[in-house]
């Protein structure tokens, strides 16, 4: 066996091993940082990059959406209300025609209501644009949901770094304070922070974080206590380091992959929230649109116009699968054993 | 052990009491009064009101009088419903919840193992995707989307079952399934991690290697040990099934606890929504600290006093 593969390996490919071993710690293969070797790993994680496009694409459709239907996403026309969805195109296919089944006949409503612009995605009963807001209520909620996640983050991460560094007394009194704040079920507390504080976009993201920020401080100490004592903190300490500099510059740096999933999950329970709260009547107030309230109105007359609520539902449910895919695809990125 | 459970009893005494005192000074500086009509009472009416509700007192009197009846059990009568007493509202809510809550629990258990389980055996095959893929929808599609749409599809268009009403078994299918999703998400996700770890653990080859079959293998070794640690997703689960239980309820009409809470939200009755909270967060408290205990006992590799806290 060993005889004939030697023989097809032609003599060329042969180099004579150099003569000194001055060379033998060299590094071949340029080093990766803790960032590129993630990146490399994701990048193979399907479901997590088509995801990460999904999601670039609404979030470009928030930003730009309300300005292509040239409809003003407050207007009212009541001449134009309850219209059903009808797009240029695809009419001609039977879908998204203007038509809709009243008493059980197909009827075109924009022939009926003498209408003749196309409404993409159809009008609410006050004859305002859906599509203008649609987007424009995913843009409060993701607006709200990094404001959030952001705010959490900070507050999370601080907390949990002066804890776990700081260590003896000053962490026991931050540990049962910690303990006491995640007893408390967030929603409560959350519902009673809207019902003192006016609804509004400020006061839901607060109400959020008061309790969002506990996971992300549980998680930051828990890594702060794994990694102080090793052996890199010892040798940076031992050369003269501050607490300051160990904290940014040795500690932060290896705790991005967990501040990085937590944050990315952070993001969609806070969407989450936000249209529950809507829903159940305590979010955003009219004429504001958030992707939550869209839900609550169109629920009203699902029955006869489907459209109203399932539009905002579709448009909220791809978010929400496309941040958890991107979070599992980061988790098993940045960690590989920590998986659930 | 014992010095554990005394440790987490304070705690659970303290957050309790925290939650009360909050939820109390928080419905104290609440816009509105709770009485309805109030413009059309005159200043000697309300004054009779606010004597028989004992909201004359200073603020520290009321908070001593409330915190003392709250542990006799008593949370003080509702002001909109013929000052009924709030602890009765409560019990007499409190089944149609329980029901949909227990449903939802057992039917998301079992489908989410079962889910869990192909997915681990067939790893990497059609299966597993297929059940990752039914996780994640059930992770992220929220509980009143997913109430919606069985309503207008199942309710509404096909007419198979009561589109919203309490009675009978049939009309609490929609809602348990509606409830059910996240359970089964959260057990499919857990146990397919959980399994692939036990199934590539020694004592698990061992058993093959003494020439068991594959099925054998996973239902007398594999399964059982890779159960223990669902026991920990039992405290989210009842968290979620208390948040999706104030919408399902109210999209299905149920008389349960979550509409109430919503309905009384929406009118300032602050003795209900004192109350519900109140019995909201005991309820999860100890749901979390029975399970962290069960988790102790189960498993012995978990020891808790030691293992916490590290």
């Amino acid at each position: 066996m060993s005889n004939s593969t030697s023989e097809k390996i032609p003599k060329e490919l042969f180099e004579p091993a150099s003569t000194d071993n001055m060379d033998n710690e060299l590094i071949a293969k340029p080093q990766l940082s803790f960032m590129k070797d993630a990146w490399l790993r994701v990048r193979k994680n399907k479901g997590a990059i088509i995801s990460a496009v999904i999601l670039l694409l609404v979030i470009i459709m928030a930003a730009i959406g309300p300005h292509i239907s040239h409809y003003d996403a407050y207007a009212q026309d009541v001449t134009k209300s309850n219209l059903p969805p009808k797009i240029p195109g695809l009419e001609k296919l039977g879908i998204f025609d203007g038509k809709q089944e009243i008493g059980g006949v197909e009827t075109d409503v924009y022939k009926q209501q003498n209408v003749k612009e196309y409404y993409w995605f159809g009008t609410d009963s006050l004859g305002r644009d859906l599509f203008s807001r649609v987007w424009l209520g995913t843009r409060v909620s993701l607006y709200i949901a990094l404001l959030a996640a952001l705010i959490d983050m900070v507050i999370g991460v601080g907390y949990g770094l002066i804890s776990g560094f700081k260590g003896g007394r000053v962490d026991n009194v931050m540990q049962r304070i910690l303990e006491i704040i995640s007893g408390i079920p967030n929603l409560i507390v959350v519902i009673l922070m809207l019902l003192i504080l006016k609804p509004g976009i400020i006061s839901i993201t607060i109400a959020m974080v008061i309790t969002g920020w506990v996971g992300m401080a549980r998680v930051v100490r828990g890594q702060v206590l794994k990694l102080k004592d090793q052996e890199y903190i010892l040798a940076s300490r031992t050369l003269g380091a501050k607490n300051s500099r160990l904290l940014l510059k040795h500690l932060l740096p290896n705790l991005s992959g967990v501040i990085i999933i937590n944050t990315m999950f952070t993001i969609p329970s806070a969407i989450f929230f936000e249209a529950f709260l809507s829903f159940i009547g305590i979010g955003l107030q009219a004429p504001r649109a958030s992707l939550g309230t869209l839900i609550e109105d169109g629920y009203q007359t699902f029955q006869f116009l489907p459209h109203l609520m399932f539009i905002p539902c579709i448009v909220i449910c791809i978010i929400l699968i496309a941040c958890n895919l991107i979070g599992d695809g980061l988790r098993d990125a940045f960690d590989p054993k920590m998986r659930d | 052990m014992a010095k554990y459970l005394v440790q987490r009893v304070i705690y659970l005494i303290i957050t309790l009491f925290i939650i009360a005192s909050v939820t109390f000074f928080l419905m104290k500086f609440l816009p509105g009064t709770p009485f309805q009509n109030e413009e059309k009472l005159t200043e000697e009416q309300q004054q009779i009101l606010n004597e028989k509700y004992g909201l004359d007192k200073p603020i520290p009197v009321q908070y001593a009088n409330y915190m003392v009846n709250i542990v006799k059990g008593d949370l003080g009568v509702s002001f909109q419903f013929d000052n009924q007493p709030v602890t009765h509202m409560l019990m007499n809510r409190v089944g149609p919840s329980l029901e949909l809550g227990f449903q939802a629990m057992v039917l998301g258990s079992i489908v989410g193992l079962m889910l869990g389980v192909f997915a681990a055996m067939f790893q990497n095959t059609w299966i597993d995707y297929g059940s990752t893929f039914l996780a994640v929808l059930g992770k992220s599609i929220p509980s009143f989307v997913f109430a919606a749409v069985l309503q207008y599809y199942i309710g509404v268009k096909l007419e198979w079952l009561p589109v919203a009403s309490w009675d009978g078994f049939a009309s609490s299918i929609m809602p348990t399934l509606a409830l059910a999703i996240f359970p089964i998400a959260t057990a499919a996700r857990f146990m397919r991690t959980e399994l692939i770890e036990v199934l590539s653990s020694d004592y698990i080859t061992l058993a093959k290697a003494k020439g068991n079959s594959r099925m054998e293998v996973s239902v007398k070794h594999a399964i059982r040990n890779a159960l223990i640690p669902l026991v920990t997703v039992l405290g989210p689960m009842a968290v979620s099934l208390m948040t999706g239980s104030m919408v399902v309820e109210q999209i299905f009409a149920i008389p349960g606890i979550g509409e109430q809470f919503v309905k009384s939200i929406q009118t300032n009755d602050f003795p209900i929504i004192m109350g519900t909270t109140i019995f909201f967060a005991f309820l999860l408290t100890v749901i979390i600290l029975v399970v962290d205990i069960l988790y102790g006992i189960i498993d012995p590799r978990i020891r808790l006093a030691g293992g916490a806290k590290k």
